[in-house]
């Protein structure tokens, strides 16, 4: 009869916590790079979005209060055409700064996005309130020329995430306090990521004074990479001032939000 | 490591169960709010945009 010693149990018990304990840090690491992959991919691009999307309508409804409380002002009807005006040129903010909202109606009925100034990484692109910036390089919002945005198509509340799903003839509305510029959208190209004549006056053209307004929507593909870039370009359809009336396209939405 | 956890929380196996999923809540909740972003902005700032 041999029966181990206490000291080879002392041994074996020693040995047998240090693999138990490697294990559980082992498997406490995969878990955690689990869980950064739930929030990276999935909450980082719902629940983000839902928060820059809760900003922009916050922005909306600023915009919307009349600047004199008067009770019972019904606001201006749906507007069907646009205005013959000439829109106004936005003056731009310091960068980071929101100055206009973004609507696709394609993107989703609830579709609203602030623009910010810039297309800084952290502070726009990243940003939980923010998501969508202009590039610094492109003309202003209202002016003859090439409105050039970026933003994300997968993670950080992907504002741009279904921007291969736009059609011909989609209607793109970007507010600012005095009303909505409408866009509507033409075609999608896929180029490098060096290609950044995409955000010239006239994309792709080196002209000096284009007599055509632009939107220029840029965002990365293939989805989940950077190793290129998707381009939708959207062409002016018209100002609808704010006296007038929101586009009619956009007043279910508007209308909900206040 | 996990058992030493187990000892230390008092009461019986259900009190336990239930402090281990108000542990784990938070721990998740600390991770998405505060962690993971650092991590992102600190290490995957990816170049997608080109100046």
């Amino acid at each position: 009869m041999s029966y181990p010693t206490r000291r080879y149990i002392r041994k074996r018990t020693k040995l047998m916590r240090l693999t138990g304990v490697t294990g559980e840090i082992l498997i406490t690491a995969g878990a955690l790079m689990g869980l950064f992959l739930a929030w990276h991919l999935v909450w980082n691009d719902t629940i983000q979005g839902d928060r820059q999307n809760q900003s922009a309508t916050g922005l909306a409804q600023q915009w919307q209060a009349p600047e004199s409380p008067s009770e019972n002002q019904e606001p201006a009807a749906p507007a069907v055409s646009p205005s013959r005006d000439e829109p106004p040129v936005t003056v731009p903010p310091a960068e980071g700064e929101a100055f206009a909202l973004l609507y696709v109606p394609r993107f989703g009925a609830d579709y609203v996005r602030t623009i910010a100034e810039g297309v800084d990484v952290d502070t726009v692109l990243n940003s939980r309130v923010l998501g969508v910036g202009r590039y610094l390089e492109s003309d202003q919002l209202g002016s003859y020329g090439n409105f050039a945005l970026a933003a994300h198509r997968t993670t950080f509340g992907a504002p741009f995430g279904d921007i291969g799903e736009l059609r011909i003839g989609d209607q793109i509305y970007v507010e600012v306090p005095e009303g909505w510029h409408a866009f509507q959208f033409r075609n999608l190209e896929y180029v490098w990521e060096t290609d950044v004549d995409v955000l010239n006056s006239f994309p792709k053209m080196n002209q000096e004074a284009p007599g055509t307004r632009v939107i220029t929507l840029t965002s990365c593909h293939p989805k989940f990479t950077v190793s290129e870039r998707v381009i939708a370009y959207g062409l002016y359809s018209g100002w609808y001032p704010r006296e007038g009336g929101a586009p009619s396209e956009l007043a279910e939405l508007l209308k909900g939000d206040s | 490591m996990y058992s030493a956890l187990w000892r230390f929380l008092p009461g019986g196996l259900v009190l336990k169960l239930i402090q281990l999923a108000i542990i784990l809540a938070i721990v998740v909740l600390v991770l998405f709010e505060w962690v993971f972003p650092w991590v992102a902005q600190t290490f995957l700032s990816e170049q997608s945009t080109v100046e």
